[in-house]
């Protein structure tokens, strides 16, 4: 199970940050900073795995974005690098080569989004076209309940 | 009221802040518009501000005053508030807080509405935030939803199923008939929360565990319509079809497998067929293998198949990007218990990757590194070991230092060897390793008496040239004071030649003295060592004496109270001095954590064959491991000598006394039995049990002739499997004519209940002339056998 997923600048901004078990707003931030230290001060060519306290954190790097989870000892860290690129995949589909910009002024959207790839810290689809046309059909639903012509932003 | 921005706006507003301050400043106003936004209630523009809200909040401001606010929009009709609402309640309300309780109805009524979207908010909300109160509330709901809805929504009730038996675990039996019928989905997506489910049913139920053992073969023939399958776009993965679900099964099949032999031979092909044809060339073919590599060892396969997968993990290793090199070398340092000559193969490549840039790989090397090490390369270990503790980044350092000191403790040819290396991790990281590293490198260096000569020149070298490293000085000091005439003789066979005089074996001391680099502990031993030079030198006596002295006014109190009584060792007890200066006798090896007084006398394990005599009194003393205190007491009190002392010193354990004490406790019903009788000297013991396997022993001796028998010491020996532990005598003098006797007890450990045999040696002097003799005894008095009559 996945306990948390961050996103984050180079500098250090916090753009997304999901968490999946109950934590204090202290315990939250602390979480961030000092995970976030940990991966900033990694050098370009290395490892995407860390240990930390008794998780593991696999992050990757995607333009100015760093994409950062941690996870349970019984999980696969592959696997999650490549759930971190299907989410990157799913963004990009639903913006349109996406960049950072895009999810810091749309960062509700990047959230629905996720919320239809992933619940509890587990896969619940693994279909890239299914999540798509979910979001699209969600979005349609909003834009008639609203009776926006407009792109549905708020 | 200012027109409300909308949120881009607002974004851009705040991005466009070039201080914190002016951030704060904007952040502030924005709001305070917020909250009256909320004061008015509806009107259309409640999700504006609650989407304004969450983004501050993001920014790390506190945004507590939203939580009402959330509560309301997730009640509201329309679906573009309810997506705020459920987005804020899963940022800002979590189970500590109170209204997190206030969205339970309005999630109950969302999930039977009729838009699947709205119940699915529903239940993303639940599976993210749920507690325990509000998942009871509605787990009858989710186990409806599971069973009869479209798969958009089974998918996402199953996961939500999984939150509810993770925050309440009494509920798994709610959950396992559906859990069951789910597995004969065609959705992927049902399919994937399924089998989550199921094998966080199996985590927390030893019984379900059992009863989903009957779906090995179904998850068997689902994993091999995915690994055979042809092309498939939708869930198709740089090759792998659905590499995601793959991975799931292959860990449910793991838990199933575990230790049971029905199911693991069930499984046994597929593995088998998985690990053959399995891609790896990308990273979703490689997370399969990894999954699969993880199975094979964790459930009862077969021999070939293990093979098998420590092959796979050996291709790993070679494989040039480091994320796999890494999560190889984590799977194999749990197999490297267990299939330890199939790790070695690869001990040639792990060890390349202790040279690798990254510290997670490195850390990962050193750790796998430490766990090939065997007497067979045990050289060839150490000498890279050795190489890598010289430029290993820092948070490693005391990690191999330790690493290093247990493998060559454990599989050093030499004592030479281990001397060489345990100096070399000194000399290069003296400052990270463990504070027992000097006592066990000073005892090691005790015990290697033929190469004092050489230890004491190798580290006299190493002092001179530099002094930073403080266990490396400590024990430095401690050779040059006890050996430090083998040092100023200047031949050594292993070393070449250095003369060194007398004057620079004492600079070299004083320089340690003076340097403020030297911290307390590392001054004391500086000043023990000039002190015992003393004896052991023969021109600079004086010039010692005057070092001594001008410590006598030191503000640090250790060392002022070792100068004063080393002064008075010059002055009133100059007799002693030779004595009390004496070298040190060879020392016992202690398991780590005893300290001086710890433990009541020291239980002696015979390590040959025939039984070892075993030391009695004194030497018994836990050797204490601030081997300088052994000095100061061997400074100040009566002189430490191979020989038991009667009068044992007054830190001889107190605990010993304790003993003693109990030990004197004799049930005096019990019979004494004579056992020996020569040259007027008799000895009689006795004998009661104290437990099951325990004896106490008691020797007494007493003497008949004219003279007084002095000098009187008992050895004892006994078989290998019983444990010996002798309590100090009463005394060693034995008076004439039986005016008095000496006592001393054996306590005897049994555990094999093998007969009880002993051999005890005695050795004495009377009129001047030097006896020794042996007695065996084969047959204890039957009292031995019978219960003791305690008078406690």
């Amino acid at each position: 199970m996945m306990r948390f997923l961050l996103l984050f600048s180079r500098q250090g901004k916090l753009r997304l940050q999901k968490w999946f078990t109950a934590l204090s707003d202290r315990d939250k931030k602390k979480i961030i900073r000092d995970v976030t230290q940990m991966v900033l001060v990694r050098p370009p060519k290395s490892c995407n795995f860390l240990q930390w306290r008794d998780l593991k954190i696999v992050y990757r790097r995607y333009a100015s974005l760093y994409f950062c989870c941690g996870l349970e000892q019984g999980d696969n860290e592959l696997l999650t690098l490549e759930l971190l690129h299907r989410y990157v995949e799913l963004l990009d589909q639903y913006f349109g080569n996406v960049c950072e910009l895009d999810i810091i002024f749309n960062f509700e959207k990047a959230y629905f989004i996720l919320d239809e790839f992933i619940i509890g810290g587990e896969v619940q689809e693994t279909s890239k076209a299914s999540v798509a046309k979910s979001m699209e059909e969600a979005d349609s639903l909003q834009e008639t309940m609203e009776e926006y012509v407009n792109k549905p932003t708020y | 009221m200012s027109p409300s921005v909308r949120l881009q706006e607002m974004i851009r507003v705040i991005r466009s802040a070039r201080t914190q301050g002016e951030e704060r400043g904007i952040i502030q106003r924005e709001c305070a518009d917020i909250r009256a936004q909320f004061r008015q209630g509806d009107n259309g523009e409640r999700s504006h501000s609650l989407a304004k809200l969450l983004y501050v909040h993001m920014l790390g401001y506190p945004a507590h005053f939203g939580q009402m606010e959330c509560v309301r929009l997730i009640a509201s009709p329309r679906y573009s508030e309810k997506r705020v609402g459920y987005l804020g309640a899963m940022m800002l309300l979590d189970e500590k807080q109170d209204a997190s309780l206030l969205i339970t109805n309005s999630i109950k009524n969302d999930l039977s509405h009729s838009s699947q979207f709205v119940q699915s908010l529903a239940l993303c909300t639940l599976a993210c935030m749920g507690s325990a109160e509000m998942c009871r509330d509605l787990a009858t709901e989710i186990e409806r939803l599971l069973r009869a809805s479209q798969s958009y929504i089974k998918k996402k009730a199953t996961l939500c199923a999984v939150h509810i038996i993770r925050k309440v675990p009494e509920l798994t039996e709610l959950f396992t008939p559906s859990a069951r019928t789910l597995l004969s989905e065609k959705n992927h997506g049902v399919l994937h929360g399924a089998v989550v489910l199921i094998t966080e049913l199996c985590e927390r139920n030893p019984d379900t565990l059992d009863q989903f053992r009957k779906a090995v073969p179904e998850l068997v023939q689902i994993m091999k319509g995915l690994v055979t399958s042809s092309y498939s776009p939708e869930h198709n993965v740089a090759g792998i079809s659905d590499p995601f679900l793959q991975v799931r099964i292959l860990r449910l099949l793991r838990i199933l497998g575990h230790k049971n032999d029905t199911a693991s031979d069930a499984m046994n092909d597929l593995l088998a067929q998985v690990a053959t044809n399995t891609d790896s060339s990308k990273t979703a073919g490689s997370a399969v293998l990894y999954e699969t590599v993880l199975t094979i060892m964790d459930i009862n396969s077969e021999s070939g198949l293990r093979v098998l997968a420590v092959n796979i993990l050996g291709r790993f290793l070679l494989n040039n990007d480091r994320n796999i090199r890494y999560i190889s070398m984590t799977s194999l340092q749990k197999i490297v218990q267990t299939d330890h000559n199939a790790v070695q193969r690869h001990r040639g490549t792990i060890v390349d990757c202790l040279k690798d840039q990254d510290t997670s790989v490195k850390r990962r090397a050193l750790e796998l590194s430490l766990a090939l090490v065997s007497a067979v390369n045990i050289r060839s270990m150490m000498k890279e070991l050795l190489i890598f503790l010289s430029v290993c980044p820092p948070e490693l350092r005391s990690q191999t230092a330790s690493g290093i000191f247990n493998a060559a403790e454990r599989y050093s040819p030499s004592k030479r060897w281990h001397i060489d290396t345990i100096l070399h991790v000194l000399t290069t990281a003296g400052g990270d390793v463990r504070d027992e590293t000097v006592p066990n490198l000073i005892q090691l260096i005790t015990t290697a008496s033929e190469l004092h000569c050489y230890t004491v020149h190798k580290l006299y070298r190493a002092l001179v040239k530099d002094i930073a490293q403080q266990p490396l000085v400590q024990v430095a000091c401690w050779c040059i004071g006890e050996y430090g005439d083998l040092l100023l003789k200047g031949e050594c066979e292993e070393i070449e030649p250095v003369q060194v005089t007398e004057d620079d074996v004492l600079d070299a001391l004083e320089t340690v003295l003076q340097s403020h680099m030297t911290s307390p502990a590392t001054r004391g031993f500086a000043l023990t060592a000039t002190m015992k030079l003393s004896t052991r030198i023969t021109d600079n006596v004086d010039r010692i004496r005057s070092i001594v002295s001008i410590y006598g006014s030191c503000i640090d109190l250790e060392l002022q109270q070792r100068a004063v009584e080393y002064n008075a060792l010059f002055k009133k007890y100059d007799h002693m001095r030779a004595a009390v200066l004496e070298r040190m006798p060879v020392m016992d090896k202690n398991s780590p954590g005893h300290t001086n007084g710890d433990t009541p006398g020291e239980i002696k394990e015979p390590d040959t064959s025939k039984p070892k005599p075993v030391e009695a009194g004194l030497l018994i003393e836990p050797a204490s491991q601030v081997c300088d205190l052994l000095d100061l007491l061997g400074g100040t009190d009566t002189p430490l000598q191979p020989s038991p002392a009667p009068t044992s010193t007054p830190t001889a354990t107190s605990s010993a006394d304790l003993l003693d004490l109990l030990g004197g406790l004799e049930p005096t019903p019990v019979p004494s039995v004579s056992v020996y009788e020569k040259n007027g000297l008799s000895l009689k013991i006795q004998c009661d049990k104290q437990t099951e396997t325990e004896v106490t022993v008691t020797l007494t001796a007493s003497n008949s002739t004219q003279n007084d028998i002095t000098n009187f010491t008992l050895q004892a020996a006994v078989p290998k499997s019983v444990q010996l532990q002798m309590k100090a005598p009463s005394g060693n003098v034995i008076p004439a004519h039986g005016l008095g006797q000496v006592t001393q007890t054996v306590l005897l450990n049994n555990p094999n209940k093998v007969s009880l045999k002993m051999r005890v040696r005695v050795a004495y002097s009377n009129q001047g002339a030097i006896h020794q003799d042996t007695v065996q005894i084969d047959s204890f008095p039957s009292a031995a056998c019978q219960p003791s009559v305690s008078p406690l």
